[in-house]
């Protein structure tokens, strides 16, 4: 099981909020879309990628769970984080 | 001293007038009644690669259509939005009855009732060989179909996969963010084949004559033939037919040759890349067009003519896309004008490494390629441009085809 993050670019209207949240995977380009790297996340950075989707004024972030052999199961719509802090 | 002779041609889609049921029959036959699962078995032994482009195996689009085992459609795929590409048409307007036979054909093998022939609404004649062709089937009652003609918008994007099933289904003709595919879920929410026009008339020509007379033409891994378009700087320009594999300068040759002495060939559309000699051009021609660019013409504004027009057919939907090729087109529009290019070199490098994989659908990938080609194979004309004062070149018409732009794609 894996955790990886990716835009929909049709929804993504560059709010920008993601970057500021999770800078670890997200960087902004020069016009401010999000540059997300979509490699499986590392166990400690999966809650706050969470944060960063949850926050997408548009949606366009999801957090995606991919089996242990890169098959996708499901699309997951990421919750509100529980604490907030 | 050699003397180079052109093989002769090949002609199966070619293989002669066709456009009435009558002459359809004369010059293919019958067609051969046989199961959905052995016309996926034939094909699958045939190595049938589509013909709109992607050259996805035809065979595993089949299955996977088939298997869902539910009330399917099959849309003919003739929306060809590329510029340089006219063979979809031109199929239609002289073989309609061959395209009918394989949507047919592929219609059982999928378990639909419904065929969707789109055809890019500026090619009359087609449409027309189309009409009359159903018509003659229906009067024969020999259309085991319901078959539905729509007239596609005469964008770039108009065919690609989703945003076909987009259209069909009452939006706008751009793409959309995938899943679900199209055969899973497309037009009417139903299980969908689309199958581009060249595409559908191969497996008709498969049905008839079997997978192994079909790889008696091509390569083990191209096998056949395919339609090409030639344009730019050559004797007759049009659509040929060749064998796979053929060298291109054989098509070439079949085309009268060149008209003055070459540049490069930009190789697969505006998608394509471009090439010195016809040679490198591999056996894989993407969608099958070829254009000739004489060295009496400017690489720069030709180049950056392409650039803006890609610009102008994005979709409009993904920022990356809407603003890296406008970025793009721009940068080589200013170069075109005399900037000189180290002005905009790095700007250029950061662009192409930035944009490509970030849209819905592959619009930024193929025109950054396409540009990434163009700056390698003219990498002087580009550091050179502007230099001597005045590029007298860039005065002639532009060789390479840039239709004006359709008010649908620039409509939000």
């Amino acid at each position: 099981m894996s955790v990886e993050l990716h835009v929909n670019p049709i929804a993504c209207e560059a709010h920008g909020l993601c970057a500021e949240l999770f800078p670890e995977g997200i960087v902004l380009d020069e016009w401010g879309y999000p540059i997300v790297d979509e490699r499986p996340l590392p166990d400690e950075l999966v809650e706050h990628a969470r944060r960063a989707a949850a926050a997408c004024p548009t949606l366009a972030l999801k957090l995606r769970t991919s089996g242990r052999d890169g098959h996708r199961t499901r699309v997951q719509r990421a919750p509100r984080p529980i604490r907030s802090s | 001293m050699t003397l180079t002779v052109p093989r002769p041609a090949i002609r199966r889609l070619t293989a002669g007038p066709a456009a009435t049921l009558g002459d359809h029959l004369s010059v293919h036959g019958e067609l051969p009644d046989m199961s959905g699962e052995a016309l996926i078995d034939a094909v699958e032994g045939a190595g049938l690669r589509g013909r709109g482009g992607a050259a996805f195996p035809t065979a595993r689009k089949l299955h996977a259509v088939a298997a869902s085992n539910r009330s399917a459609i099959v849309v003919a795929n003739a929306a060809e939005g590329e510029p340089m590409s006219a063979k979809d048409s031109r199929l239609l307007a002289n073989a309609p009855h061959l395209v009918l036979d394989g949507a047919v054909l592929a219609a059982r093998a999928v378990h639909a009732d419904e065929v969707v022939l789109c055809i890019r609404e500026s090619a009359v004649r087609a449409w027309e060989a189309v009409e009359r062709a159903v018509a003659e089937r229906d009067a024969a009652g020999e259309l085991p179909v319901v078959a539905r003609l729509v007239a596609t918008p005469a964008t770039y994007l108009a065919g690609e996969e989703s945003a076909l099933v987009r259209f069909l289904n009452g939006g706008p003709a751009k793409p959309t963010f995938i899943p679900p595919r199209p055969y899973e879920r497309g037009v009417a929410r139903r299980p969908t084949l689309v199958q581009n026009v060249e595409t559908l008339a191969q497996v008709a020509l498969i049905a008839r004559h079997g997978a192994q007379w079909f790889r008696s033409a091509g390569t083990p891994e191209d096998p056949g033939t395919a339609l090409l378009t030639l344009s730019g700087a050559v004797e007759k320009p049009g659509v040929y037919e060749l064998e796979l594999g053929a060298p291109l300068a054989d098509a070439i040759a079949a085309a009268g040759g060149a008209t003055e002495p070459i540049r490069a060939l930009l190789v697969g559309g505006f998608f394509g890349s471009w090439v010195e000699d016809p040679e490198q051009a591999g056996t894989d021609l993407g969608l099958g067009a070829v254009a000739l660019l004489p060295q009496s013409a400017c690489p720069v504004a030709e180049t950056a003519r392409v650039a803006a027009y890609l610009a102008r057919e994005s979709a409009g939907q993904c920022g990356p896309c809407v603003n890296g090729l406008d970025a793009v087109a721009g940068a080589l529009a200013s170069v075109a004008r005399g900037a000189p290019y180290a002005a905009v070199a790095a700007d250029l490098e950061r662009w192409r490494a930035i944009v490509p994989g970030r849209g819905a659908c592959h619009h930024p990938d193929g025109a950054i390629s396409f540009v990434t080609s163009a700056l390698n194979v003219f990498a002087r004309e580009f550091a050179d441009h502007g230099r001597g004062g005045r590029c007298s070149r860039c005065s002639r018409p532009s060789v390479l085809p840039i239709p004006a732009s359709s008010p649908i794609a620039r409509a939000a």
